[in-house]
């Protein structure tokens, strides 16, 4: 089976649904012949051409309100934000026009918004944020995060495929350093449904994103230490996969949320609290978080170090409540 | 006044514009009365002085076109193919209405069968999803145009930079509609801008753009088909701003005493749908044996269309949590 690295599962899968289907189409920022700022979409622009490749100008707000009108005519936008924390400047349309409407007035909007996301390249406030939580608040919309390559096309196939919108947000810092295997064929990955990257039986490490690899690297040293860490790879928030959350956390006891989201609010508060409601008599400790501080995400290496969970800190807190 | 176009349409079209005209103001005054009764719930917004827009503009497109109006657009709704009887369920909060109870008044009065979008509070964007709709028929090679309307208050919107922008960019087939009525709420057009006429700004965007008397539904009719013909044969958008006052306050709450009494009088004298009457009149396309039979079939809708709203069940509260998905 041939091995990608995540933006090349991306583009394959971009590759494969356009050819599919003749409604999916691409627009955003330098996506048409300069291929995108981080080259997801290289490529398509020469197969496709402009009218299913379309380079915008800087407007956010007008180019996913073009997404939401298309979409509603049965046409499947693929929108490109270039880096994550650019979707505030097209927050408006998402979260009041695209997620409301096939409540209020029964409109489909298959559409898929994809962003880079997150941290870890020392890329500075603006190029690093994690704003998941924006998206979980808002009835209406999925949001997505794959960790692996073989996901990341399973995952954006079935977000195309979708009758509804998609929130597709890609860990920019696995982008190359992640590989796998990942079949040439189209195939989709549900929506909706964890998966367990690793069993254990003393505590469930719950986790998504580029947080995956450095859990699944902090149970490996716990192993060492006779602790059997199980991890849990999310890969959707909404809908969230509730019962392999709570069957894993009825089977170890304990429960470490980890993302690299800012913590008041985050997402790992729904899932603490999840936990709490569902979970409260299976539990051997409180279910704990390890985020990121509610600091903006500071440039300078020491200090993005401090600011972002890893494996060594995974590890420590796991320590600790494996003694709690 | 537009004294020549008159001659350019058969009665039977005059008198149908009339017609659709006094349907908006009709299904209007009964909103007000049936929200004064407290049969709506929430508020309702007035289209008192802007029936000459949404009706000369919305009639000039055909099948398959796609509208995306606001909430001074009754007419738009009524033309193309809104029954009284949804709208009111709508504003009743019944399942008749197109969101079947979950969003209020003309907002979310969306059909897609009917190529109508439903819009949010915050415009103009309605601006960018028309713009979808038009790209969409460029993208299929499809001779069809969209429309949409944004007032002097959205112009201000960031958004509807960006929209005007983007469509041009795109040569895309849609026609914009800036309802000039002087207030965004209570915020009178000299503390919004330094301009008289909002249309200047299309040269910025490389586009055409107009300034008409609102007022006139055969001026509105006119520049309008101009636009659309232009966005048909592939030349893209057009602006047509057109400039009337909203002769009440912005929802039902509001009596609009911020409007200078004299302003609100030289407006008043000009209520499109008494302007458009009186010249039928003078032009012998109307008399009063016509004028009262399109009152009655007025009237008539009306009655049915409130009939048929208080006959919609109520929402179920079991469903409450239904439809949030596809």
């Amino acid at each position: 089976m041939p091995v990608l690295n995540y933006l090349e599962s991306i583009n394959q899968a971009l590759h494969q649904e356009m050819e599919r289907d003749e409604s999916v189409f691409v627009l955003g920022e330098d996506v048409g012949e300069f291929g995108g700022a981080f080259k997801a979409t290289a490529g398509l622009w020469e197969r496709f051409g402009g009218r299913r490749v379309v380079d915008t100008p800087m407007c956010e707000w007008a180019f996913i309100g073009l997404a939401n009108g298309a979409a509603m005519m049965g046409l499947k936008p693929v929108v490109e934000i270039q880096f994550a924390d650019f979707i505030s400047t097209g927050f408006d349309p998402i979260v009041q026009y695209t997620a409301t409407t096939h409540y209020r007035w029964g409109a489909k909007i298959p559409l898929v918004i994809r962003a880079p996301w997150g941290g870890g390249s020392c890329a500075g406030p603006f190029h690093s944020q994690c704003k998941e939580a924006w998206f979980t608040h808002c009835p209406g919309l999925k949001v997505v995060i794959p960790s692996t390559p073989h996901d990341a096309k399973g995952l954006l196939i079935a977000a195309i495929r979708d009758p509804n919108p998609v929130i597709f947000f890609e860990p920019k810092h696995l982008y190359r350093r992640e590989k796998s295997e990942v079949p040439e064929t189209p195939y989709t990955v549900a929506i909706g449904e964890a998966a367990i990257r690793r069993e254990g039986d003393d505590l469930s490490i719950i986790t998504y994103g580029a947080m995956v690899t450095e859990a699944l690297d902090a149970a490996e040293t716990l192993s060492g230490e006779d602790a059997s860490c199980e991890v849990i790879d999310l890969r959707t928030l909404v809908p969230l996969d509730k019962e392999t959350i709570l069957a894993s956390v009825r089977k170890t006891s304990r429960a470490l949320i980890v993302h690299e989201a800012v913590r008041t609010g985050g997402f790992g508060a729904e899932v603490a609290a999840l936990i709490a409601e569902e979970a409260f008599a299976a539990l051997d400790a409180p279910p704990a978080r390890l985020t990121a501080p509610d600091t903006p995400v500071p440039h300078s290496p020491p200090l993005e170090k401090a600011f972002r969970p890893n494996a060594e800190k995974i590890a420590a807190r796991a320590r600790e409540l494996l003694a709690y | 006044m537009s004294p020549d176009l008159i001659n350019e349409h058969s009665n039977e079209k005059l008198l149908d514009l009339l017609y659709w005209m006094m349907l908006t103001r009709g299904v209007d005054d009964r909103s007000e009365a049936l929200f004064k009764q407290g049969r709506f719930p929430g508020s309702i917004f007035s289209q008192d002085g802007h029936e000459a827009i949404s009706v000369g503009s919305s009639i000039v497109l055909e099948e398959g076109d796609a509208i995306a109006p606001m909430h001074r657009d009754l007419g738009s709704y009524l033309v193309r193919g809104m029954s009284p009887g949804r709208i009111f369920a709508q504003a009743m909060g019944r399942t008749g209405g197109p969101s079947r109870g979950r969003d209020v008044n003309t907002h979310g009065l969306g059909d897609l069968s009917l190529r109508i979008f439903g819009y949010v509070s915050h415009l103009p964007q309605s601006m960018g999803v028309a713009l979808g709709a038009a790209y969409s028929f460029l993208y299929r090679g499809e001779d069809r145009v969209a429309m949409t309307y944004f007032g002097d208050g959205a112009a201000s919107e960031g958004g509807c930079h960006e929209a005007l922008n983007l469509a041009a960019v795109l040569d895309a087939p849609i026609i914009f509609i800036l309802e000039n009525n002087r207030y965004a709420f209570s915020t009178p057009l000299e503390k919004q801008c330094r301009i008289e006429n909002l249309a200047i700004r299309a040269q910025g965007y490389g586009i055409p753009g107009v300034t008409i008397d609102g007022t006139d539904i055969l001026a509105v009719l006119d520049a309008t088909r101009e636009a659309v013909e232009r966005a048909r044969s592939g030349a893209g958008p057009s602006l047509i701003e057109c400039k009337n006052l909203r002769l009440k306050g912005h929802a039902i709450h509001d009596p609009a005493d911020y409007v200078p009494a004299e302003l609100m009088e030289y407006w008043k004298a000009r209520d499109p749908i008494e302007l458009f009457r009186e010249r039928l009149e003078k032009n012998g396309v109307l008399d009063e044996t016509t004028l009262s039979s399109l009152r009655s079939r007025v009237e008539n809708e009306i009655e049915e269309g409130v009939r048929w709203a208080e006959n919609s069940p109520w929402p179920e509260p079991g469903t409450l949590e239904e439809d949030v998905f596809a």
